[in-house]
């Protein structure tokens, strides 16, 4: 069911988002009675991924299939623009909340907890100094033991060059789309989510590495644990939901779906994947360098 | 301005029966939908209300024990917030924005959809916490740790119920930025906008902004708590301070989002009643924006206790009162408006001046709790209790109420019962005051928030205030008689309904047609 109301398509109820609901729903109810020791609740966990990912098909496939039929127009294809800028914001402010956590404790909580400016420490951690209290630090109470940190130099860095590899490939894809040239499209794109992979095979490797006997950092490594593993695992997810949005542009690609001058989705997944670039000089930066 | 094509096609088209509200993209539906949830979330959150209410008539424990208390304020507070006052205002959005803009729907509208059917799902694993184990969050709806990580059970669910409703916010304000910017007719300017619709504009970005903060702030509560990480957590490094800098950088623009979509909906409805356009259009626009842009900026005025470096105290005492320049021109534009019009006291407009009124008192009493060092006396007193509530009810509800009086006839087709509104109006009016006007004198005196036992001399004022808060709660209850006896039938409500209502909605039959704007008018 659907109509065109002076050129802008309004679709006429959907049953997606009600699923979508019930998915999510499922999701989080079986996450939480998972962390409250319930049993049967991963399985209630994984009926609701599986519900969730049906909904995506399910909307994504209508949304592409009405794409395809030509029922958008440009004020449509403008919705969907703005529409998918502001949800970045979003994440972007999302992302603020973690860095905002990791300033915040290096520039103010760490400090004083060593003596800097108040006194508190004397009554309580007064065997915690400005030596100990020196980044990279889990704490006066030393939390999960001692650790030791990764080298920025070596996967880190190599990381960095593979994302910022991928936004180059990803733009050369773009002009070739645009250029309607669909062989070196498809061939950019392919490089585009090989190298997204190849980033994600390396942050596990890195993750075991931590964990490992050598480097001894975990989650519970106290402060420094918690905001690494925070940032660059909130980070490490959003590459893969990039990489899986990636990978089912490049299908479309293949498959003829966009015009030279009609492919916001192509648009939108890029702008995805340079925003995930963009959050990654930042943990490079202020995670691993400073 | 021309009329628009009404299309009676569609109305066959909808599906019939309880599927249809299940599965509407329609912005009017899904408005509806919107309102009365929040209207039953308004009921919850007010019961809870009155066991605060009843618990404290007298002093010493004589209704409920302490830990029940304890989830009543919490979950109060989190159900008004994010269950009755936001999705009023979401709702609103709506019903207007595609009307006032001359747009035929809302920009997105299957996401429009999800933003609402989010909503029940969140709230019903929110309430379903009172019966866990260790019974309902009770850490207080600010979730401070490391109280908050004692909850029970309920724990896990409070977050992710906070996470759903994040989501759903963010979605509805997306669409609500994508439909005023993408959406208006030929001829809507900016500055032609209705200020409904810049006021909600505004807010929206504000929630794209911050919900977001809140989320993150509550997934490091959980991981806190279930993961061994050390946020807030002073022997691993870190700060219970730090949530909360991070919850009130998002807490204080959220108590603008609870309040600008009310300053929109005045300034609709006093220019109607006082016969005379807005005073001030433009300055209105750049106040709204301006104590957007404050509010970014004020958040430690919530920790002034907590112990922060002088110049903080300073910075954050003097930011916050920079706010009230922005909006000291906006009750002046509202008086303005009135000044010299040909007024009439019909129900929107009453409930208009009261928040014009009562709302002010709220603002004079932030601006006392601005003042740092003497917010170290009325921190975490009932003084606070009166500040916000005459901000919240006297300010966003009754604007709420408002608006649900001056639109209902373009909603519903029929006019309200007059009489029964007016009733409404100075029984509410009386009685809030009566409820919260003595909190002023509790906390001044020194009885603390979130306490459910005091001391005898606070006895009087007591029983004064929760006598108010029932006669208040007993009152709304003739709101819903008045909305759904109009909903049911009434006079025939013309087009304009008001004589000096301005604006597109206004020029749609009443009720509007499904879609509002088929073809798009022409603004001149
Ligand atoms: C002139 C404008 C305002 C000023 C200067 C102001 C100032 C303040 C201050 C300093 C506090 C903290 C008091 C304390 O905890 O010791 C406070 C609390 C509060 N304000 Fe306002 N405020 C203003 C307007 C508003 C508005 C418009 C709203 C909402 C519609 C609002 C809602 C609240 C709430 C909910 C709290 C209590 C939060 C809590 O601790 O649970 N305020 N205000
Ligand atoms: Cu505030």
């Amino acid at each position: 069911m659907s109509a065109t109301h002076g050129g802008y398509y309004v679709p006429h109820g959907s049953h997606w988002p009600i699923l979508g609901s019930i998915g999510l729903t499922t999701l989080l109810v079986g996450f939480a009675s998972l962390l409250n020791g319930a049993s049967g609740a991963t399985m209630l966990m994984g009926i609701g991924v599986l519900i969730t990912l049906v909904m995506l098909f399910g909307w994504f496939g209508t949304v592409i299939n009405e794409s395809l039929k030509g029922m958008y127009n440009d004020q449509v294809d403008r919705s969907f623009r703005w529409g998918m800028s502001w949800f970045i914001f979003s994440e972007v402010m999302f992302f603020a909340a973690f860095f905002g956590a990791l300033f915040y404790a290096r520039i103010y909580s760490v400090p004083w907890l060593a003596g800097e400016d108040v006194s508190t420490n004397q009554h309580l951690w007064p065997n915690f100094d400005a030596d100990s209290a020196a980044w990279p630090t889990n704490g006066p109470a030393a939390l999960g033991g001692e650790f030791s940190v990764l080298d920025p130099w070596k996967i880190p860095a190599l990381n960095t060059l593979l994302l910022l590899s991928s936004g180059v490939t990803i733009t050369l894809a773009h002009w070739a789309l645009k250029k309607g040239n669909r062989g070196a499209l498809v061939g950019w794109m392919v490089a585009t989510v090989a190298l997204g992979l190849t980033f994600l095979g390396f942050q596990v490797y890195e993750y075991i590495e931590a964990y490992g006997e050598h480097h001894n950092l975990t989650l519970g490594s106290g402060i420094y644990g918690s905001t690494f593993f925070m940032l660059t695992g909130f980070h490490g997810f959003h590459v893969t939901l990039g990489a899986i949005m990636l990978a089912v542009i490049t299908i479309r690609c293949a498959k003829g779906h966009f015009s030279h001058d009609n492919h916001f989705a192509f648009e939108a997944v890029a702008w995805y994947w340079h925003f995930v670039d963009v959050v990654w000089l930042g943990l490079f930066i202020f995670v691993y360098l400073v | 301005m021309s009329t628009a094509t009404t299309h009676d096609t569609h109305h066959a088209e909808h599906q019939s029966g309880l599927l249809r509200w299940v599965f509407t993209t329609n912005h009017k539906d899904i408005g509806t939908l919107y309102l009365l949830f929040s209207l039953l979330m308004f009921f919850v959150g007010g019961a809870m209300a009155m066991v605060i209410r009843a618990e404290l008539f007298q002093p010493g424990m004589q209704v409920v024990d302490p830990m029940f208390f304890n989830q009543m304020t919490t979950m109060h507070a989190l159900i008004m917030i994010f269950g009755a006052v936001m999705p009023a205002f979401v709702g609103l959005a709506n019903w207007l924005i595609p009307m006032m803009i001359g747009a035929p729907d809302m920009a997105l509208p299957r996401m429009n959809n999800w933003s609402f059917w989010i909503l029940p799902f969140a709230f019903a694993m929110l309430l379903s916490t009172l019966l866990m184990a260790g019974g309902a969050p009770a850490g207080g709806w600010t979730m401070y740790p490391p109280l908050v990580l004692q909850t029970g059970d309920a724990f896990p669910f409070l977050i992710f119920s906070v996470h759903l409703m994040g989501i759903s916010s963010i979605m509805g304000a997306i669409n609500v930025v994508v439909t005023i910017v993408n959406m208006r007719a030929p001829g809507m300017t900016l500055m032609k906008m209705p200020l409904f619709v810049w006021t909600w504009l505004i807010t929206a970005y504000l929630l794209i902004a911050v919900m977001p903060v809140l989320a993150g702030a509550v997934t490091m509560l959980l991981t806190d708590k279930f993961f061994d990480t050390s946020f807030f957590n002073a022997a691993g490094g870190g700060d219970p301070v730090m949530f909360q800098h991070i919850f009130w950088f998002f807490g204080h623009p959220e108590v603008y989002i609870l309040i600008l979509p009310a300053f929109g909906i005045v300034s609709q409805i006093i220019p109607t009643f006082a016969r005379k356009p807005l005073f001030g259009y433009s300055s209105m626009v750049y106040a709204t924006a301006s104590i957007a842009f404050l509010s970014f900026i004020v958040w430690a005025h919530h920790m002034f206790t907590v112990g922060m470096p002088l110049t903080g105290e300073l910075f954050f005492m003097y930011a916050t009162m920079l706010i009230a320049v922005p909006t000291g021109v906006k009750v002046f534009n509202w008086v303005s408006t009135m000044w010299r019009g040909s007024m009439t006291f019909e129900t929107p407009m009453l409930f208009a001046l009261g928040f014009v009124v009562m709302f002010t008192i709220g603002g004079f009493s932030g601006l006392m709790l601005a003042i740092a060092p003497v917010d170290f006396q009325y921190h975490d007193t009932y003084f606070v209790v009166a500040h916000f509530h005459y901000v919240l009810v006297t300010g966003a509800i009754f604007a709420i109420m408002a608006a649900a009086y001056y639109w209902l006839p373009k909603w519903t087709g029929h006019m309200y019962n007059e009489t029964l509104g007016k009733w409404h109006f100075w029984l509410s009016t009386l009685f809030v005051n009566v409820l919260f006007f003595p909190q002023h004198f509790l906390g001044l005196a020194g009885m603390p928030r979130r306490i459910p036992d005091y001391s005898v001399q606070f006895a009087e004022f007591n029983m004064i205030s929760s006598l108010g808060g029932f006669a208040y709660g007993l009152t709304q209850l003739l709101f819903v008689y008045i909305v759904f006896q109009t909903i049911r039938g009434g006079a025939k409500a013309t087009d304009q309904v008001w004589e000096g209502a301005k604006g597109l909605e206004w020029t749609l039959p009443s009720p509007p047609p499904y879609h509002s704007f088929e073809t798009a008018p022409q603004i001149k």
